[in-house]
């Protein structure tokens, strides 16, 4: 038609890795201090930049980052979850009931221990985020309040299970999910992690159902008049943050070594801040899980280095929420023309 | 001689590496009707924009009546008499229409808005510029057309206002309405406020303005008085180049039937609609608005259920209600309201405009990327979209543009039915062309096309028949030969 179209060449864009940028900083600043308290003669070593609080931080960002990647699905399709703290206890609590020999339901063989545990975590962590699903794309109820019914339902449903008590005593094999380490180095949730982030990063920017994620999210009517089956796609979104609810469920239990009714309280929380920090926009459409990875580090970064350097848990709290809101104001700055 | 009403010297604008605007000149006088026009991307509504504070210029200054303003929101400009009709809907869909018409200028009584007077302004107002719409609807309940018309209200709603400005208020609205608005127009600049009309129908330019300023890649390259200036001429301005007739018309129907509508009903939109679609045959829906053109149109494609009735492709009965069935059945559906459920505006343009496409390009769910990224850019190509890049986010494209992705996302997945509710809505005259052309060879190719438009000429230029619906019913078909503008309008009221 009229005239051609010069094709500009990508260049390097600040925005878009404004993440790192404020990753990097956030670290170069931590090591600072702690490079300041080696000087003074305070420490014998920079404890934060060793390789074994590296690998500390990426575990103690697991889970939260398991369901932060099952969180940037809801959002960029224009929804949120708030079940995915209570569908991780109840999955965990699922979870520990196969896989200890107190409660009566395992088969007494190791494998098993592991096998059945797994599964029924991660069908029980689908199912619940198929009923938000269905709640959301059927009865075009708004997530955020089916998924405050689910917060509340998948609560209940996890002190149900035991009748309101914890369950440890957990197979070993079974916690090797949580406690083991690859090669004696990486701790095997940062392998789940890292695995989890990879996959998603694929379907997202890959397939064909991730294109509809962002289409629905941006547009669900412009999305169903493409020719997209809206509903289809937003059951998907929630049973895979149940499903990844069910991962974090796992996880956890395995890692602490006890199921806890009051497990992953406000979790919710800690999720949607990592994808927001990274960029997602809660009206949706818009948002990258490199994003939420960055997103997820900087939450642990912070956190550990607070740690560290002996911040009192209440100002930890004040500073976290104060980065959150800073994160979206420079978003929503750079968004506007 | 007292200074010009408004005067816009130099204006510049870059989005980046996008220079909407290098040198932006208008000039508007008091009781004039001036034409503001220029392809698709020229830059009208930036400098529009610009006026009424939702941009901030790079450089250039602005004048009203001599004195220098720069108005940093629109609340500002308003304050200062400027009222505008912007080009894409602006209206809150989920509030009435007479909240919407004075928005932010609601009555009050002890603090409240008071509804009863609110919604006596608004009958009032609309009632006088004959203007058929019910004031307590929801805004979103109504066709485009409607909504245009609301947005028309609003503006003139504000009697303080000396600067009105009209966005292309027309592009979907009917004969009718057009002619409302034009008398309106004309009482407006008899008592000497400024109009700026920006249009693609040259037709209206003709018909309504005293002065034109034409826009070529952000900057003034003609003005002066409509009187002086031929049409050939203007279009040259625009486009750099002539262009011979503005439709293009080569297909030959035929009588293999494609697309059958049988006693088709879905209350209270229309009732009993029988045609039937032959391949290579172009076929225009002609009717006011409320006729139940678009619905129609929906219901074809899946969006609704009808209540009774078949539709059936190829001889084959439909799936009702069903978008999927529809789309692997070869049917492609541009609709009328592009913001609304036409594109993803806040991804790029190549992946709205492969939305429709990638299911028919994946393995195992995974995207062919070297299949997509040829087609989008076979697309930006063929309907010549102006964008920088595929990566540009589409809010970012002009109106015409805009409309540009819609139709080429709709035609990447080679249909074999294409309906299209006022396909050349925004668009230029030159790639209005380009759309005619297209839609010939699609249906010259055998394809069929079921074509709603309120334009007129668009529809008797383009269509091998044309049927007329009112009130959602059928009421007069007439083949190429017979249809006149007269015989249509007879038949549409
Ligand atoms: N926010 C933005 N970011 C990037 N580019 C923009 C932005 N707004 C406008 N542009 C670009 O500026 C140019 C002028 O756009 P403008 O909307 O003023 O055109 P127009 O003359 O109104 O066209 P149309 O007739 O299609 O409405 C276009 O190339 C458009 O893509
Ligand atoms: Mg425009």
């Amino acid at each position: 038609m009229s005239g051609t179209t010069p094709i500009a060449k990508p260049t390097f864009s600040l925005q878009k890795y404004g993440i790192v940028l404020a990753f990097l900083g956030l670290c170069a600043l931590v090591s600072l201090v702690c490079q300041i308290k080696v000087m003074q003669g305070v420490w014998p070593v920079n404890v934060f930049l060793t390789l074994n609080n590296l690998m500390l931080i990426l575990h103690q960002i697991s889970v939260n980052g398991v369901l932060a990647v099952g969180m940037t699905f809801v959002v960029i399709s224009a929804g949120i979850d708030l079940s995915v703290g209570s569908v991780l206890a109840f999955s965990g609590m699922v979870a520990a009931s196969f896989a200890t020999r107190y409660t009566g339901v395992t088969v007494w063989s190791d494998t098993y221990m592991v096998l059945a545990p797994v599964t029924a975590a991660l069908l029980g962590g689908a199912l619940c985020g198929a009923v938000n699903g269905w709640i959301i794309s059927r009865f075009r109820i708004q997530a955020f309040i089916a998924t405050l019914g689910m917060l509340l339902a998948a609560r209940g449903m996890t002190m149900a299970v035991t009748g309101g008590n914890p369950i440890s005593a957990l197979s070993p094999d079974f916690r090797w999910f949580g406690t083991g380490r690859l090669f004696g180095v990486v701790p095997v949730p940062v392998i789940i992690l890292i695995l989890v982030f990879a996959v998603a990063w694929v379907i997202l920017n890959k397939t064909v159902f991730g294109r509809y994620v962002y289409a629905v999210g941006g547009n669900e009517k412009s999305a169903r008049t493409s020719g997209i089956n809206t509903r289809a796609v937003l059951m998907w979104v929630y049973v895979l943050a149940g499903f990844l609810s069910g991962l974090a469920g796992i996880i956890l239990t395995a890692k602490t070594g006890s199921a806890q009714t009051a497990a992953g309280t406000s979790y919710e929380l800690d999720a949607i801040a990592a994808v927001v920090i990274g960029g997602a926009s809660l009206a949706g459409g818009v948002g990258r899980l490199t994003g939420t990875f960055f997103g997820a580090l900087i939450i642990g970064v912070m956190n550990n280095g607070l740690d560290i350097l002996g911040v009192e848990s209440f100002y930890q709290l004040i500073i976290k929420g104060a980065l959150i809101v800073i994160a979206v104001i420079i978003d929503s700055r750079r968004m506007s023309p | 001689m007292s200074a010009p009403l408004l005067s816009m010297r130099t204006i510049r604008k870059s989005f980046g590496s996008v220079h909407a605007l290098t040198d932006g000149n208008l000039e508007l006088k008091r009781g004039e009707i001036h034409a503001l026009c220029g392809g698709n991307g020229a830059g009208k509504s930036t400098i529009l924009g610009i006026l009424m504070g939702f941009t901030r210029p790079d450089g250039g200054d602005i004048q009203i009546e001599g004195q220098p303003v720069r108005f940093a929101n629109a609340h500002q400009a308003l304050t200062a008499g400027i009222a505008i009709v912007q080009q894409e809907l602006s209206g809150v869909p989920q509030l009435s229409v007479a909240e919407n018409i004075f928005l932010g200028a609601a009555p009050r009584r002890h603090g409240f808005v008071d509804f009863p007077t609110l919604n006596r302004h608004a009958e009032d107002l609309l009632a006088r510029l004959g203007f058929d719409i019910d004031p307590r609807a929801m805004l979103g309940s109504l066709s485009v057309a409607s909504q245009q018309l609301v947005e028309i209200a609003k503006a003139l709603s504000r009697q303080d206002a000396d600067i009105l400005i009209f966005d292309e208020p027309t592009s979907a609205l009917g004969e009718r309405d057009t002619q409302r608005l034009f008398d309106v127009l004309r009482d407006l600049a008899a008592a000497g406020k400024g109009i700026i009309y920006v249009t693609h129908r040259l037709a209206e330019i003709f018909t309504i303005a005293d002065t034109f300023t034409v826009f070529k890649d952000g900057a003034t390259v003609a003005t002066g008085r409509v009187a002086d200036i031929h049409r050939e001429r203007l279009i040259e301005h625009m486009i750099g180049g002539t262009i011979d007739g503005e439709y293009v018309k080569d297909n030959v129907p035929g009588t293999d039937p494609r697309l059958q509508l049988r006693a088709l009903s879905r209350a209270p939109w229309f009732s009993k609609v029988d045609l039937t679609l032959h391949a290579g045959e172009i076929l225009g829906i002609y009717g006011l608005v409320g006729s139940g053109r678009s619905q129609l149109l929906d219901t074809i494609y899946g969006l609704e259920t009808p209540d009774e009735g078949d539709i059936l492709v190829g001889g084959m009965p439909q799936r009702p209600g069903s978008v999927g069935a529809a789309l692997r059945a070869g049917i492609s559906y541009v609709t009328e309201d592009r913001a609304r459920s036409g594109l993803v505006l806040c991804a790029s343009v190549g992946a709205n405009l492969s939305l429709s496409k990638v299911r028919f390009i994946q393995r195992l769910g995974f995207i062919d990327e070297a299949a997509e990224k040829a087609g989008i850019l076979a697309s930006i190509q063929r309907m010549g979209i102006k964008t920088p890049s595929p990566d540009q986010i589409v809010s970012n494209l002009s109106g015409g543009n805009q409309q540009k992705v819609v139709f080429g996302r709709c035609t990447a997945v080679a249909p074999k039915v294409l309906l299209l509710d006022e396909p050349t809505r925004g668009v230029d005259v030159g790639a209005k062309k380009e759309i005619y052309r297209f839609i010939s060879e699609f249906a010259a190719d055998g394809g069929a096309v079921l074509m709603v438009s309120s334009e007129l000429e668009e529809i008797i230029g383009m269509s091998d028949r044309v049927l007329v619906l009112k009130q959602g019913r059928t009421v007069a078909e007439f083949p190429r030969d017979e249809t006149t503008q007269k015989a249509l309008m007879m038949a549409a009221v």
